[in-house]
């Protein structure tokens, strides 16, 4: 399962990075939405992956971290509010400066 | 427990949401309401200095949950400090802001309250994922605050600004990962002894965690591979936002120097001090590209920018050295700089207005409506941040030259300081001549005067010969504090039930 879950976490940011430098708006936005899942289940994995164990005491045999549950739910909360205005800002920027490169001007060919 | 270490958090917090629910009251009572919030906050803070002078470092469990299963708050001298600093220089920028920049676009107030949240947050918390979240808040403020007033050089900063500081948010957060994944705890003083007691196999990944972390400090603090975005994105800010940002990367040197002296500091085993070896290098590097980009600045905004990098080079340069004696000095300095470009971004606003489209730009324009009242001005603020006699800067500068015995580093330090000071002394008179000197013989018509505005920048650049005139108390409290911070065991106290005040 480690195997797996640490592939997927590359995968995910491996993409993300892809898109990041792809320099133009919506992909840098995509890009750093699959980079924050990759982040987000990075640290969820930090209590150890384990299948069936609740994370309170006495519920199940073995038992996990809490912690990084709470801690995961504030990095998505705080990732959802920095997506929201990263996307309207990228509008913003898109109607002032009439393209949608990062630098805000077409490349020289 | 001292319920009043929480105020500088709560007060703006209040203050924020009552702004947001009043959007509608008129702009008078909005600034009064601003205006009385900053103003508590200084004298908050200014009785939280007084209460740290005991040298004791308190805590503020919230929920009463001890430390390490809570969240805690931390306070001592440094936290003090900081955020004493933070309180004047933002109630000079806001000050300067209700003369009209804040109806340039919405919830200015409330946007500047949420930023001052988060910074005092950043200052006063003794937990990882807490500094965490309230950098969060500081960020997400500044992106608006940045963004206030719009147009594309706004949008275009804001942008590169916005996704540099996510990645680095990506970052930050692989590190608590790890940390926690190993430590199992994000509190700072329990991962300073989980640190210290590290086995051979868990030292290196928490060494790569430290080194995380200091690639997201370093991209706050803005130094040499990571300072790209700082120019254009102070250069383009609105001036109150830009005197504002002056603490900013502040909060960059101050995570660095909470996190490099208690959790990885003298006491951490393999890894002690690891960071200093990398700042040493970085931060003389940081110090020359400073003063080259100042030289080629073309406005007047970019080339205080470009001073910021500089001071932040000086700074860390302090705290590479690592003895007591060179980080007073820096903290000395870290004081003197803030408020000085602070007050430097508020007067090249009240020039730049009486340009018209030249704005800030060193070209030859039109003559200013108040040149000899700017013109003395610009020269006092100019001298008190290049370094030169009788002002702070040289002061600051003096100290951090002395703290270093004769040797291979001071043999770097000193000329790299010196040249790069006599550059920003050049780049500084070449603007000063341009703007004052190079102009036509016609005043604009849209000029204006500006009594408000040039009185919160007087006010914040007479800070400079106060920090002078009262060197003396100031040195002894920053003495205290460089002690306090390398007195470990005061820190570890906190964990022992009953060990903390």
């Amino acid at each position: 399962m480690e195997a797996l879950f640490a592939i997927a976490l590359g995968v995910l940011t491996a993409s993300g990075v892809y898109l990041l430098l792809r320099a133009r708006t919506f992909p840098v936005v995509m890009g750093l939405t699959l980079i924050s899942y990759a982040v987000n289940l990075f640290l969820f994995a930090m209590g150890r992956l384990q299948t069936g164990a609740a994370a309170v005491i006495g519920k199940s045999a073995e038992h996990v971290d809490p912690v990084p549950q709470a801690l995961v739910l504030t990095a998505i909360v705080i990732g959802f509010a920095m997506t929201a205005f990263v996307v309207v800002l990228s509008l913003r920027s898109l109607g002032e400066l009439k393209n949608d490169h990062v630098d805000g001007r077409e490349p020289r060919p | 427990m001292n319920h009043a270490l929480i105020l500088p958090v709560l007060l703006p917090m209040f203050a924020g949401s009552l702004l947001l629910l009043g959007a509608r009251l008129g702009m008078p009572a909005t600034r009064r309401l601003s205006l009385l919030s900053v103003g508590l906050q200084v004298a908050v803070s200014a009785w939280l200095l007084v209460q740290a002078g005991d040298g004791q470092v308190q805590v503020y469990a919230l929920g009463d949950w001890r430390p390490p299963f809570g969240i805690v708050l931390m306070f001592d001298r440094l936290s003090a400090l900081m955020l004493f600093i933070t309180a004047l220089l933002a109630l000079f920028s806001l000050l300067y802001a209700t003369r009209g920049d804040d109806t340039r676009g919405s919830n200015f107030h409330a946007l500047f309250q949420f930023q001052l949240m988060g910074i005092n947050g950043a200052f006063l918390t003794g937990d990882l994922f807490n500094l965490f979240v309230f950098f969060e808040i500081l960020l997400i403020a500044s992106y608006s605050l940045l963004l206030h007033g719009g147009g594309p050089e706004r949008a275009k900063a804001g942008l590169h600004y916005v996704v540099l500081n996510l990645v680095g948010s990506s970052f930050f957060l692989i590190a608590l990962g790890v940390l926690f994944g190993i430590a199992g705890t994000l509190n700072m003083a329990d991962l300073a002894v989980k640190v210290s007691e590290a086995s051979a196999d868990q030292a290196p990944l928490l060494g790569a965690a430290g080194m995380l972390l200091l690639v997201v400090f370093g991209l706050k603090a803005a130094f040499l591979p990571l300072y790209f975005w700082l120019p254009r994105t102070y250069a383009s800010a609105t001036a109150p936002v830009a005197a504002l940002f002056a603490i900013m990367t502040k909060v960059g040197i101050y995570s660095i120097l909470r996190v490099y002296t208690l959790i990885y500091g003298a006491e951490a085993g393999s890894l002690a001090n690891m960071a200093l070896d990398w700042l040493w290098p970085l931060a003389l590097l940081t110090l020359a590209v400073g003063v080259i980009g100042a030289l080629a600045a073309t406005s007047l905004q970019e080339l205080i920018a470009y001073l910021v990098i500089v001071s932040v080079g000086t700074l860390l340069a302090g705290i590479a050295i690592g003895t007591p004696e060179a980080l007073s000095a820096s903290l000395y300095y870290l004081i003197h700089t803030t408020w000085a470009t602070g007050a430097l971004f508020l007067l090249a606003d009240l020039i730049a207005r009486q340009r018209g489209v030249k704005g800030g730009l060193l070209l030859q324009g039109p003559a200013l409506l108040q040149p000899h009242v700017l013109g003395a001005l610009f020269f006092i603020g100019a001298i008190a941040v290049v370094g030169l006699p009788p002002l702070s800067g040289f002061l600051g500068k003096v100290l951090l030259l002395h703290a270093l015995q004769p040797g291979p580093q001071a043999v770097l330090l000193w000329p790299v300081i010196l040249i790069g000071s006599l550059g920003s002394l050049i780049a500084f008179s070449r603007a000063g001549s341009t703007l004052f000197w190079r102009t036509g013989l016609t005043v604009l018509g849209s000029a204006e005067r500006d009594g408000k505005g040039l009185l919160a920048c007087v006010g914040l650049l007479l800070l400079s010969p106060l920090l002078v005139a009262f060197a003396h108390p100031v040195l002894e409290y920053l003495e205290a504090t460089a002690a306090q911070l390398h007195d470990l065991d005061l820190y570890r106290q906190i964990l022992t039930p009953g060990g903390a005040a």
